[in-house]
């Protein structure tokens, strides 16, 4: 997902993007920007929603190509309840992930989006897994992806801390997801948050004017 | 959930049947080459906007084949059913058939179910389509409609992507047409307003764009019914033809005339066993 000559090849409308998952104590938060592009310099959605639920506690948040990635979601939701009904218990998040595997491997030549899948299960409780463009699947306890996360790799390396509380960990995204989109141009718009815990499922959206200032601006 | 489809059941992958005819075309006759007709692409403005009571939507009526208009009278906004309309903008061709087609479905649909479609049913048949195609079939739609769950506006791409937004513009025009959008749009805005707001968007997109022109047509969907307004402001540059081209009759001289009377011999009834009979 950090290759970044293959954005400026997308066709179509691209989710030119930065998103990241955190683990935190009893749950993950996942986050995107909320802006869509077309080629380099037409902005056709400030509000686009880039995290997609595909099951009762596991999201997926996409980069790349909007139609592969919401052709990928629409695909994994379906096999995803499917697996779920037929296993007769919530699905896991790596059985998720699995499916998002599958079908990026698969059809990778055909293909330019890539997922982060994060969620919450009752067998190893809160999960995130990286399913990058070539259909690599990686298991993390925080993650960033997209074109603005180059801007942010030494901010999450220095930042995070394992076992934060929801309170460090959202001000945590925030800060990242601000920082990405206040440098990279493809990014922007506001931040949304969903917060998954075995209780709820909670969605922030922080807008353009809330957000955390730094030195520069 | 099987939905019937009009067509043959759409296989995997692509098809490109026709691409081996046109290549055998172009290059195949002694006197010289066939050359391939360029495809009609409406060069367009195209508008959507929610409001308080439903969805306007609302499109220019040129269509261009490179640099010459034609069709100054074009239909850009498509029916799909009863409660949902499509604009499109891109390949004339194009966007005509995959509206048919997607009008085809849905009316078998409702006649199965019973039901009026809603407009998310049309958005995924669509986007299920132009995602097989790889971006093939030119058609940037707009589609907007009001159902039981309420009034949408959806846009889908060439490539399959789909967003669901309050306000919209889309093809060559849009950019200036976004420009009104972005300025004046207003939530729960009521039917003058959004009608104005439409009509100076599409007239925006008119001004400055080329591939844009001529007419602005409107279609006002509501709970209780569809006005299509063809069309709601009519171009100022309108030419009157100076002379009749018709024949008047009796410009061509009659010499003869004989009239052959047919008779009637026999009729007969077959009654026809429909499946509805017992």
């Amino acid at each position: 997902m950090d290759s970044h000559h293959s954005y400026s090849q997308v066709k179509g409308v691209s989710t030119g993007t930065t998103i990241l998952a955190v683990k935190f104590n009893g749950g993950v938060i996942i986050g995107s920007d909320s802006r869509a592009s077309m080629g380099e310099s037409y902005v056709s959605s400030k509000t686009i929603n880039k995290l997609i639920q595909v099951h009762d506690r596991i999201f997926c948040c996409i980069a790349g190509s909007l139609a592969d990635a919401q052709a990928v979601t629409k695909m994994a939701k379906f096999q995803l309840s499917f697996h779920s009904i037929q296993m007769e218990s919530p699905p896991l998040v790596k059985a998720a992930a699995s499916i998002m595997r599958e079908l990026c491997y698969n059809n990778k030549e055909e293909l330019q989006a890539g997922f982060i899948t994060a969620g919450w299960d009752r067998k190893k409780g809160p999960q995130i897994y990286v399913v990058s463009l070539g259909g690599m699947l990686l298991s993390q306890p925080y993650t960033i992806g997209g074109s603005g996360s180059t801007y942010i790799y030494g901010y999450v390396d220095a930042k995070f801390k394992p076992d934060m509380s929801l309170e460090e960990a959202t001000q945590f995204s925030t800060n990242a997801l601000a920082l990405a989109m206040g440098r990279d141009n493809v990014s922007g718009g506001v931040v949304h948050l969903v917060v998954i815990t075995e209780a709820e499922v909670k969605h922030v959206v922080v807008p353009g004017n809330k957000l955390p200032k730094f030195h520069d601006e | 959930m099987a939905l019937s489809n009009v067509l043959e059941p759409a296989g995997s992958g692509f098809n490109f049947e026709n691409s081996t005819r046109n290549i055998v075309l172009e290059n195949g006759s002694e006197e010289g080459k066939i050359k391939a007709p360029k495809p009609m692409k409406t060069g367009t403005t195209i508008a959507g906007v929610v409001y308080k009571d439903g969805v306007v939507l609302g499109a220019d009526t040129r269509a261009t084949s490179e640099e010459v208009v034609a069709d100054k009278m074009c239909a850009k906004i498509h029916y799909i059913a009863p409660n949902i309309y499509c604009c499109g903008a891109g390949t004339a061709a194009d966007t005509e058939k995959t509206t048919d087609m997607l009008s085809s479905n849905l009316t078998i649909f409702s006649m199965n179910s019973g039901r009026n479609p809603r407009v998310v049913m049309a958005v995924n048949i669509l986007q299920d389509m132009l995602f097989r195609y790889r971006g093939m079939i030119g058609a940037h739609l707009i589609l907007g409609g009001v159902d039981c769950t309420g009034s949408h506006l959806y846009t889908v791409g060439p490539y399959g992507s789909m967003d669901k937004v309050p306000y919209l513009a889309m093809g060559s025009g849009k950019l200036p047409a976004m420009g009104i959008l972005e300025d004046r749009f207003k939530g729960n805005m009521d039917l003058e307003e959004a009608k104005a707001l439409v009509s100076d968007a599409i007239h925006a997109g008119i001004m400055s764009d080329l591939g844009s022109g001529n007419n602005i047509d409107l279609c006002v969907i509501t709970k209780e019914g569809v006005d299509y307004i063809r069309p709601h402001r009519e171009s100022i540059y309108n030419y009157k033809r100076q002379a009749k081209y018709k024949y008047k009759p009796g410009t061509t001289p009659v010499l003869n005339k004989t009239v052959n009377q047919l008779e009637l011999v026999h009729e007969t009834v077959q009654m026809m066993e429909t499946a509805g009979s017992s």
